[in-house]
């Protein structure tokens, strides 16, 4: 209990991903919200990925949390920016209005 | 025992901090919770040995990402207690889902190998080589490729996010940069001779 080893690691990113999954369900009419969810969901995935370079004594780990953080930012920034057209012209973001490629 | 302390303290405040960001009533108070789970999670990553990867996560996310989500936040006009209304409907769906989810990762890590699991223990900071020379030792060897490849995916969202939000408004006078440089001054400027006592008759 005392010494922190990779079990502890990758129970608070497992934690840490079911709270963005639940945080998924709880905003879903709001969009800004569910990114955010989807951002502390590749939080927890950059958890363990550090995690398991760390202990395993592999640097790959960590170049690929970079890697991660770098498609987190575009998918941010596209999102973002797709949700600020799609307010500019419906004047909502409520997940329900955003279905007009339906057909 | 400073560090188990230290991992239990941050961990908690992750945890606290990311409940906060989905069940707060006002965006703005998620945004400011995010970023605080993101210093938290750099905390830990610095706990791990991952000191680049730490001060990247707090440059990135903290100055780029979160500030972005806080101007969309603010800029736009949106009722969210509007957007509230019969969100508890789904709780008890969620909270199945995210139970199942949780008990099928702890399940896993429990049977993973407990040989891979204490394998030597965290990185020991007192190494020969500091965490960001190693990192930039293989980042710009072996993994040079993905390197450029993730460069090019932000260069794509930066140039798709331009486009996206770039609104050509019709009617809007404005300078014409092209235009105003290639005129010369025939096109503006005509020089008459003008003769004593009659003046220009035509203007």
């Amino acid at each position: 209990m005392f010494e922190i080893g990779l079990f502890h690691y990758l129970t608070l990113a497992a934690i840490l991903f079911t709270v963005g999954v639940f945080g998924i369900f709880l905003n879903r009419k709001n969009v800004i919200v569910i990114l955010m969810s989807i951002e502390l969901m590749l939080l927890a995935v950059n958890i363990n990925f550090v995690a398991f370079s760390s202990f395993l004594h592999d640097l790959s780990g960590q170049v690929f949390t970079m890697f991660v953080l770098t498609v987190a930012a575009a998918e941010a920034a596209i999102g973002l920016a797709i949700l600020v057209t799609f307010f500019r012209n419906k004047g909502s973001i409520a997940v329900e209005d955003i279905s007009s490629l339906k057909g | 025992m400073i560090g188990v302390f230290a991992f239990y303290l941050f961990s908690f405040v992750l945890l606290m901090s990311a409940l906060f960001v989905i069940s707060a009533r006002n965006p703005v108070y998620s945004v400011l919770f995010l970023i605080l789970a993101f210093f938290n999670a750099a905390g830990l990553f610095v706990l791990l040995g991952a000191e680049f990867v730490a001060m990247i996560l707090v440059i990135v996310y903290v100055g780029a990402v979160a500030v972005l989500f806080l101007f969309v936040v603010m800029m736009l006009d949106i009722n969210f207690s509007e957007l509230r209304k019969g969100a508890m409907q789904y709780v008890p769906l969620g909270l199945v889902l995210g139970g199942v989810l949780l008990a099928e990762l702890i399940t896993l890590y429990r049977a993973w190998p407990p040989a891979a699991m204490n394998e030597g223990g965290a990185l020991d900071v007192a190494e020969k080589i500091d965490n960001t020379k190693a990192l930039g030792n293989i980042l710009y060897t072996d993994y040079v490729f993905p390197f450029q490849v993730s460069g090019l995916i932000l260069l794509v969202a930066m140039i798709g996010a331009i486009v996206l939000t770039l609104r050509v408004r019709p009617g809007v006078l404005r300078q014409v940069v092209g235009s105003q440089v290639s005129r010369k001054a025939s096109d503006i400027l005509k020089i008459e001779r003008v003769s004593r006592g009659k003046g220009v008759d035509h203007v």
